[in-house]
């Protein structure tokens, strides 16, 4: 199976709260195509997220396909809620980076 | 006909963040039905709802408020502001208020206005949580008495109903305390018997003003005209545009699920909802229903306060102390555990390592050539806060690390002064669905006529 970075068929990939108790992750593909393989194959499991950001599969909350964008997103609990002592970003909004190394497969 | 369609002008994602005048002119050149601006966010985190104090500038408000209230009084047609001052507090909604009379006064303006008040009083949440009627919004955990006692402020997300008592006097403008972003938006329609699903959806792409536009900008005016069966965006800057994928994407930002999302007294659904094009610029959306949930809840948001904090910045460049920065820290946390109060919290943010994700970094053993770190104190008072980052600071300086020959300083310190006092810190505490029977009557309204 081919491989493919997934910065080069994604258009949007970002992070962002949900509220403040909540982090979503949410990556839209630039051509529905690709979008369409990864969900045939479900390739973003709860698993993947859970593995990627080193935390357990309980705090990842739903994986959720939304065909009308070609999206993907991921919802996890917070380790630290929103702007609590410790928090390092308030707003969410940087904590996309382990996706930007992510390599996927991709419909030959 | 008239009657068969709604207009509803939305200037900007957060009231004070501004807008072109261009745009708003062309969107106040095709006669709206209403102006709606949603001010509020629990974003900028816990803080602002604690401190009762605004996220926006008052300036940037006021220049915003005062192209609004001249088009709407102009029209004849109502402004409402959603989540007055970034909460919504009793203290926002006065702040809000304030410049509102300052306007007309300079203006000549007079008008007839609602206030809509969200605060909710511990004793009336305590009485809910003994009741049984407040239940966690998931992953927040269960409150218990004290947590409510311990608050220094609740707000609660009010729907459409305390808006809709609001306009029966027909007042000019409406300013809402905390409310469910949507509302402004949506209220006015549902009135007049617009569908409520429908409306609500635009509500909350409007409530973004531009952001569900390509290229998208939380600065900018979109036009949203309800029908019967389905919703028209337009935007009203010629360089953006509506597509269907721009404005589903819309559905995803901040939310959990985009399926599914709840507000007070029911949810959306957009399972059958689509997304076309009405032309090259213009998108339409149908399909969305809204269901209505028993009991009707509401949202409350409370915060604690959670001490006072004192910073300092500072860099490192020195390779040999930046190689053994995690036991460099560690062991000066430990030299400096006894001037720290039972009740102090020290942390150390090393930007460079892992400042920005914390535990969940996975590039663990990546360092930079610099790194920055950020150290911080919590404390029960703000002297204190000031004595324990000042002497952990200065310990740092000067500690004498295994190889160290840079032997005047270990930091370069951002500022004089090098360590800031930070004021209150405060927590959020209240994430709460409330059960209630009457969805106006925590609302409480006040209608007065403004200017001189």
């Amino acid at each position: 199976m081919t491989e493919a970075p997934l910065t080069d068929i994604a258009a949007v990939i970002r992070s962002k709260n949900a509220g403040p108790y909540e982090l979503t992750l949410d990556i839209m593909f630039k051509d529905e195509k690709h979008y369409r393989f990864l969900k045939q194959i479900d390739y973003f499991t709860r698993e993947l997220f859970a593995g990627l950001y080193g935390i357990s599969v309980e705090n990842i909350l739903k994986v959720v396909y939304f065909d009308p964008a070609s999206a993907v997103k991921c919802t996890l609990v917070r380790s630290l809620v929103s702007g609590s002592i410790g928090d390092s970003d308030v707003y969410g909004a940087q904590q996309h980076a382990p996706l930007l190394f992510l390599k996927v497969p991709v419909a030959d | 006909m008239k009657n068969d369609s709604f207009k509803v002008l939305s200037p900007t994602a957060i009231l004070g963040y501004g807008f072109p005048e261009r745009s708003f002119v062309r969107g106040i050149e095709k006669r709206p039905d209403l102006i709606a601006v949603d001010a509020g966010s629990t974003d900028p985190g816990p803080y602002y709802l604690g401190a009762g104090k605004s996220f926006t500038s008052r300036s940037a408000v006021k220049r915003d408020l005062e192209l609004m209230l001249g088009a709407a009084l102009e029209l004849s047609i109502p402004c409402i502001i959603g989540t007055a001052g970034g909460c919504g507090a009793r203290e926002h909604v006065a702040w809000t208020e304030a410049i509102i009379q300052e306007i007309a006064r300079e203006k000549g303006y007079r008008f007839k206005m609602a206030v809509i008040y969200a605060d909710v009083s511990k004793a009336e949440v305590l009485r809910a949580l003994g009741q049984g009627r407040v239940s966690p919004l998931h992953p927040a955990p269960q409150i218990a008495a004290e947590d409510v006692e311990n608050s220094v402020r609740i707000v609660a997300q009010m729907g459409a109903e305390p808006v809709f008592k609001a306009m029966e006097s027909g007042p000019q403008i409406v300013l809402c305390g905390r409310c469910y972003d949507p509302v402004p938006f949506a209220a006015p329609a549902i009135m007049k018997g617009f569908d409520p699903g429908l409306a609500y959806h635009l509500g909350k792409i409007l409530e973004c003003a531009a952001i569900a536009a390509t290229p998208g900008s939380g600065r900018d005016c979109v036009m949203g005209t309800l029908y019967m069966d389905s919703f028209e965006l337009e935007s009203l800057n010629e360089e953006r545009r509506f597509t269907p994928t721009s404005t589903a994407a819309h559905t995803l930002y901040e939310k959990s699920d985009p399926f599914h999302l709840p507000g007070p007294g029911g949810s959306l659904d957009l399972c059958a909802t689509r997304f076309e094009a009405l032309d090259e610029r213009r998108a339409r959306v149908s399909g969305t229903r809204f269901i209505p949930a028993d009991p009707y809840t509401v949202k409350l948001e409370g915060v604690k306060h959670a001490g006072f904090r004192a910073i300092s910045i500072g860099g490192i460049r020195d390779p040999i102390l930046i190689g053994q920065i995690d036991s460099v820290l560690t062991q000066v946390k430990g030299q400096v555990s006894e001037a720290l109060g039972s009740t102090d919290t020290l942390l150390f943010h090393v930007y460079g390592k892992d400042g920005v994700m914390g535990k969940m970094e996975p590039e663990k053993n990546r360092l930079s050539h610099e790194l920055g770190l950020v150290i911080e104190v919590i404390a029960g008072d703000q002297e204190q806060a000031n004595a324990v980052c000042s002497y952990v600071r200065s310990t740092l300086l000067h500690y004498g690390y295994p190889g160290r020959i840079s032997t005047a300083g270990n930091l370069a310190l951002l500022y004089s002064p090098s360590d800031i006092p930070c004021g209150d810190v405060f927590e959020f505490s209240i994430y709460h669905l409330m059960q209630v029977d009457d969805p106006e009557a925590l609302f409480p309204i006040e209608i007065s006529e403004v200017g001189p």
